[in-house]
């Protein structure tokens, strides 16, 4: 068995299962506030980046300028969202609102590619591709990048929930109805929740864009990043960079035992192994809520 | 007046759990099977075979799914992995010289052992994790398909399937294919229009609305669980042989991918849960719609003298067929089944309820 190999799989893994979690924060966020399951962050991902793309390209700004002007726009958007369609349909049964988010990934998308068309275009973030060597073990450096801003969003959410708008959305998270008769405007903290969700979603846009293009194929990470959050517990922040981690070398070292033996492609099923176990034998994740109602 | 209610009365268990209590609603089904059974001989073979055809079979897989989450309330997000096991095993019997008869039902049960796996994992969570296993559940069918030439066909992944015969005939015109698919849809309707007076169907009513409740009145909950499933999945597993036998007459795994099994879904919730005549809405809506829009623009766009990019004229259907959902969504989350419900109910009564307010 070779150690540096295998270890440079887990690393490499591991900077890859971060991005994961830049992805499933997005979800986690939003179901920790109202509940739903978010299958629309593979849409807004998309939409994220494409934003970044035309500010940067298309008007001109430099990515210093275009990447917060991108994340207020999607704050936007976030907040739109949860007026105009998912306010109405609280409290309505899961199928329906999976649905509607499942209907809104599927518009986003289409909307975006009939705005911005299907071909795959770079997002030029100017990091170089060079691989960094510790050791004998090679990283690549956007991967290190963008687990850098995985996990400094993880901090600085850590932090935005001890703030006083935090404990708003913790409170929503834990009880409705008694946030509300202390006074706490829930709409709004849902709202907040999309809104943020929208702005990890160009985080996660920038650098997956820069790792495979920008292109349809970003909204495909949403199994990966369902899959993390599910392994995480779906309502926990530190779950979800934890379970990336995890899934990240699993899929990595796993891929690579399997994918001789079944002649290629092996990531996608242990994904959806992984998805599977995680909700047969422990449905709340590894820290999420206790709650989850077993049949 | 439309409804005509008069000397209706419902006097007896027999007489009150008819299929049509009244009997305008019985004309307008028997005209409608009419116009059916004369479609070939009024609409064009092209109308008929792009647009009536695929929406007849696509009803009946689309009630299947509204057995198992319409009915039963378990969601489903892998349905078209399972009628990829339908279309692929009924494929391969008859190429393997079954005759198709047997070939379909073989297909079918096929279905039914595979998408009872699917309730296991009902068995154990509901709700949302119960979607997000049936979706990994899909991705597993999906490479399966992708990664096994035996069942794919080879390295081309597609698999041809041979002429369609039923009863000894063969069956090659357009209008013959639009009759197989007319005949199935019809009998899963009358199916599922039985289900809801049967003891099964309201078994699996107890079940979705609350299966503690439905197991102190006796009903065993796991057992008509898996039933729901595997009756569902035979439901699916023929219709995607009959697809792939008279529409796609070639069988690729994409044609059975995620996206149509979120399609699926659009079409059951878009219908509405529970409804019949709403699942022939929903699927009309999702599947014709979206192309009809484009078409639409197309020509707008030429007669306005505007140039449309092509790539963006391609992805037109996809944000049209998105935002009916969300649309359709929020204005009536119980689907176009109940938009037809409350016009219905607004008839039936029409001039006297003017008289109360």
């Amino acid at each position: 068995m070779d150690w540096i190999f295998l270890s440079e799989l887990a690393i490499n893994g591991a900077l890859t299962g971060l991005l994961y979690s830049l992805f499933a924060i997005g979800l986690v966020l939003i179901y920790k506030a109202s509940s739903v399951p978010n299958l629309a962050q593979g849409g807004l991902t998309m939409v994220g980046a494409y934003v970044v793309l035309a500010l940067s390209h298309d008007a001109g700004l430099p990515l210093w300028l275009a990447i917060p002007l991108a994340a207020v726009i999607m704050f936007g958007l976030g907040f739109g969202i949860e007026r105009v369609a998912l306010r109405r349909l609280a409290g309505r049964p899961v199928v329906m609102i999976l649905m509607l988010t499942l209907g809104l990934d599927i518009f986003l998308r289409g909307t975006t590619l009939a705005i911005w068309g299907g071909t795959s275009r770079s997002m030029e973030l100017g990091v170089s591709y060079e691989p960094l060597f510790m050791g004998d073990i090679f990283i690549s450096r956007i991967h290190l990048v963008g687990a850098g801003v995985a996990i400094g969003l993880f901090v600085a959410f850590m932090l935005f929930f001890r703030s006083r708008t935090g404990i708003k959305l913790r409170a929503i998270a834990d009880d409705y109805m008694a946030s509300w008769s202390v006074g706490i405007s829930v709409e709004r903290g849902v709202g907040l929740s999309w809104a943020l969700a929208s702005v990890v979603a160009v985080a996660a846009g920038v650098i997956w864009g820069e790792i495979q293009g920008v292109d349809q194929a970003l909204s495909l990470l949403l199994l990966k990043g369902l899959t993390v959050a599910v392994l995480g517990g779906l309502d926990s922040i530190l779950g979800a960079v934890v379970a990336g981690i995890i899934l990240g070398i699993v899929e990595n070292v796993g891929s690579d035992f399997l994918d001789p033996l079944v002649g290629g492609g092996s990531r996608e099923l242990i994904v959806a192994a992984v998805l599977i176990l995680t909700v047969m034998i422990r449905p709340h994740g590894l820290f999420g809520r206790h709650d989850i109602e077993r049949v | 007046m439309f409804y005509r209610l008069s000397g209706i009365h419902h006097a007896n268990y027999v007489s009150d759990s008819r299929i049509f209590k009244v009997p305008a609603d019985r004309n307008l089904a028997a005209f409608v099977f009419l116009f059916g059974l004369a479609a070939p001989f009024i609409l064009p073979s092209l109308y008929l075979n792009s647009y009536m055809l695929p929406w007849l079979i696509w009803t009946a897989a689309a009630l299947g799914l509204n057995l198992v989450t319409g009915w039963a309330g378990q969601l489903h997000l892998g349905y078209a992995a399972v009628m990829a096991v339908g279309a692929y095993s009924a494929i391969h019997a008859a190429r393997f010289g079954v005759p198709w008869e047997f070939a379909l039902i073989i297909g079918g049960l096929a279905s039914s052992v595979i998408g009872s796996l699917f309730a296991f994992a009902a068995l154990r969570v509901k709700g949302l994790y119960l979607a997000l296993t049936t979706l990994a559940m899909q991705f597993v069918m999906d490479w399966v398909l992708t990664h096994s030439p035996a069942i794919s066909g080879g390295s081309h992944a597609s698999l041809q399937s041979p002429t369609l015969a039923l009863l000894g005939q063969e069956i090659t015109s357009d209008t013959g294919y639009y009759y197989v698919a007319f005949g199935w849809c019809v009998l899963v309707t009358i199916f599922m229009l039985n289900l809801k007076r049967t003891g099964l169907g309201r078994a699996l009513v107890a079940v979705r609305e609350k299966d503690f409740a439905a197991a102190i009145l006796g009903v065993n909950s796991f057992y008509y669980k898996i039933l729901a499933f595997a009756t569902s999945s035979f439901i699916a597993g023929v219709s995607g042989a009959l697809l792939v036998a008279t529409f796609f007459f070639l069988a690729a795994p994409e044609q059975f991918s995620v996206a149509v099994s979120i399609q699926v879904l659009a079409m059951v919730i878009v219908g509405g849960l529970g409804s019949i005549i709403g699942s022939y809405f929903g699927v009309a809506l999702i599947l014709l719609v979206p192309g009809l829009v484009n078409g639409f623009v197309a020509t707008a766009s030429q007669s306005l003298g505007m140039q449309i990019n092509v790539e963006t004229l391609a992805h037109i259907p996809n944000a049209v067929y998105g935002a009916l959902i969300v649309i359709i969504l929020l204005i009536e989350p119980l689907g176009l089944g109940k938009l037809y419900g409350n016009i219905r109910d607004y008839l039936l009564v029409w001039p006297f309820d003017q008289l109360r307010k």
